[in-house]
């Protein structure tokens, strides 16, 4: 058994769109940028995992990586691809199976939004004829109803865009590196109301690769390490409202990321104020809203007042997505949970530039959440 | 005009006012539509209320991919959930409003409409003020 389970190397390859560079080859790259950056070679790598949505098998891989008989175990686990991947490994270290491990995530979806079949999901085909399948309907429903109860300006919706176009012209692996300003985020066209094409994310390419080891490695490389204080990776609760809900309960439920949250705190021993800088879902502006109360790091309707002071701004009391998230850096489906931690890992060491959250952040949060209604949760430490 | 045919069959009542068919699972909550498959045998099925409010709603300004088959050229349309007191919530195409009319938690009707030139599905309109 490992008590301890540690990152040691995190490797990103840029998001955004790479003409003549499959998803997996982009896959590759990152994984030999993690190798470098924990400075072990792939035949040191005892166990990995990985996945991607649309791009194909993870264990491929091992074709360009080298033939050293690795177990690789394919994950294939729609938006939880990667922190699903993320998950197993710590969990083979934690439960001594192995010293080293790798989670990769890669991705390369069509330009345009996501077309979800419905008999992949269980339901009818009259639902996706009807045109009710949208992910972006069940978006913009979720922040529309949200803002009525909770006092959610659309301004404030905006400044959330404007907030991670910002931060995308701070970082190297973000696809949208130029500011727009809220005006034009404000009265560019609605994709479904109340949300306008800036305030979505697009589907994109990219890849994250994770190098996990023991404390006792750890000790023996000498690694710039930060350790996994917990993962917790849950589905949906009964009565949750989800994408795809041709109905919903009328006696209410839980959400699968206040379960997973909850969870993750849990195991980590510490709350929501204990964090330093925290990466949530942002699929659209309203998404890191709603995410930022579900997640426990304020309260209902107090985001109207976090975003009018800056509170969640580099530099803030508590910075949200400083890479500039899904907004900026587009959504690669199987990449994107791992881009979060990619992220946490680099604040936590103090290797983010110019976008470096200031004062030492010792405890980076990350959550992902996605269709059918799943969401994981990890916290890292310094 | 010929007579239409519904986008699907037991998703409403055949009926001079019509009614969504729900499912009444063991533990009471019902759910819309009527599963399918194994799952069908553990339900109840049950004719749904023809009023409720207005849970959420949202716009759907762009053609939708495949497998939407609404009639070309693309007309964009409403939808959102309305809530039927104490049976569930449906999500529904909303007819005969338009998104500045819409204010959440107001009353709504049921109603059995044309989707195109050959089928019907359902949907909720406004109710219409006295």
């Amino acid at each position: 058994m490992n008590d301890d389970v540690y990152i040691i190397g995190a490797g990103i390859h840029p998001f955004g769109r790479t003409d003549g560079r499959s998803g997996r080859d982009q896959g590759v790259y990152a994984v030999r940028e993690a190798l470098g950056d924990a400075g072990i070679e792939w035949p040191d790598v005892e166990f990995a995992y990985g996945g991607s949505a649309a791009a194909g098998s993870a264990d491929i891989m091992v074709n360009e990586l080298g033939l050293t008989s690795v177990p690789f175990i394919n994950v294939a686990n729609g938006c939880a691809t990667g922190g699903s991947a993320l998950t197993a490994a710590r969990n083979a270290i934690a439960a001594g199976a192995c010293d080293i491990a790798l989670a990769v995530g890669f991705d390369k979806h069509p330009r345009g939004a996501f077309n979800a079949k419905p008999s992949d999901y269980g339901l009818p085909e009259w639902y996706g004829e009807t045109g009710m399948m949208l992910t972006t309907q069940f978006f913009a429903l979720k922040i529309q109803r949200y803002m009525a109860l909770h006092g959610i300006s659309r301004r404030t919706l905006g400044l959330v865009a404007e907030k991670a176009f910002r931060n995308g012209t701070l970082c190297e692996h973000a696809w949208r590196r130029s500011p727009v300003d809220l005006d034009t985020i404000l009265n560019a066209p609605i994709v479904n109301d109340p949300l306008t094409k800036y305030m979505f994310c697009s589907p994109a390419e990219g890849a994250v690769a994770l190098v996990l080891a023991s404390g006792k490695k750890v000790r023996e490389l000498g690694a710039d390490a930060v350790r996994i204080a917990s993962v917790a990776f849950r589905t949906r609760p009964e009565g949750s409202f989800e994408v795809f809900a041709p109905s919903i309960s009328v006696h209410g439920g839980g959400k699968p990321t206040e379960v997973a949250s909850k969870a993750a705190f849990e195991m980590a021993g510490i709350g929501p104020e204990d964090v330093s800088v925290a990466q949530l879902q942002d699929t659209e502006s309203g998404a890191e809203i709603m995410h930022m109360a579900e997640n426990g790091f304020c309260t209902d309707g107090e985001q109207e007042q976090w975003l009018a002071e800056g509170w969640s701004e580099i530099g803030g009391r508590m910075p949200v997505n400083t890479d500039g998230g899904c907004l900026a850096c587009g959504e690669p489906i199987g990449a994107s949970g791992l881009r979060q931690v990619y992220e946490n890992t680099l604040q936590l060491r103090g290797r983010g530039g110019a976008r470096q959250v200031p004062n030492g952040p010792k405890v980076g949060y990350s959550h992902v959440y996605g269709a059918p209604g799943l969401s994981a949760v990890a916290i890292l430490e310094r | 005009m010929s007579v239409l045919v519904p986008i699907a069959p037991g998703l409403w009542t055949d009926e001079a006012e019509p009614r969504l068919i729900g499912a009444r699972r063991a533990d009471g909550e019902i759910v819309f539509p009527v599963p399918s498959g194994d799952a069908a045998a553990l339900v109840e099925p049950v004719a749904l209320s023809r009023k409720g409010t207005l849970w959420s709603w949202t716009t759907q300004g762009f053609e939708p991919k495949e497998p939407y088959s609404g009639p070309r050229p693309f007309q964009p349309f409403l939808i959102g959930y309305v809530e039927l007191p104490g049976e569930v919530i449906v999500e529904t195409r909303i007819v005969d409003a338009e998104a500045a009319d819409l204010v959440i938690g107001m009353p709504m009707t049921f109603a059995v409409v044309a989707f195109d030139d050959t089928r019907s599905t359902y949907a909720f309109r406004p109710e219409r003020q006295p």
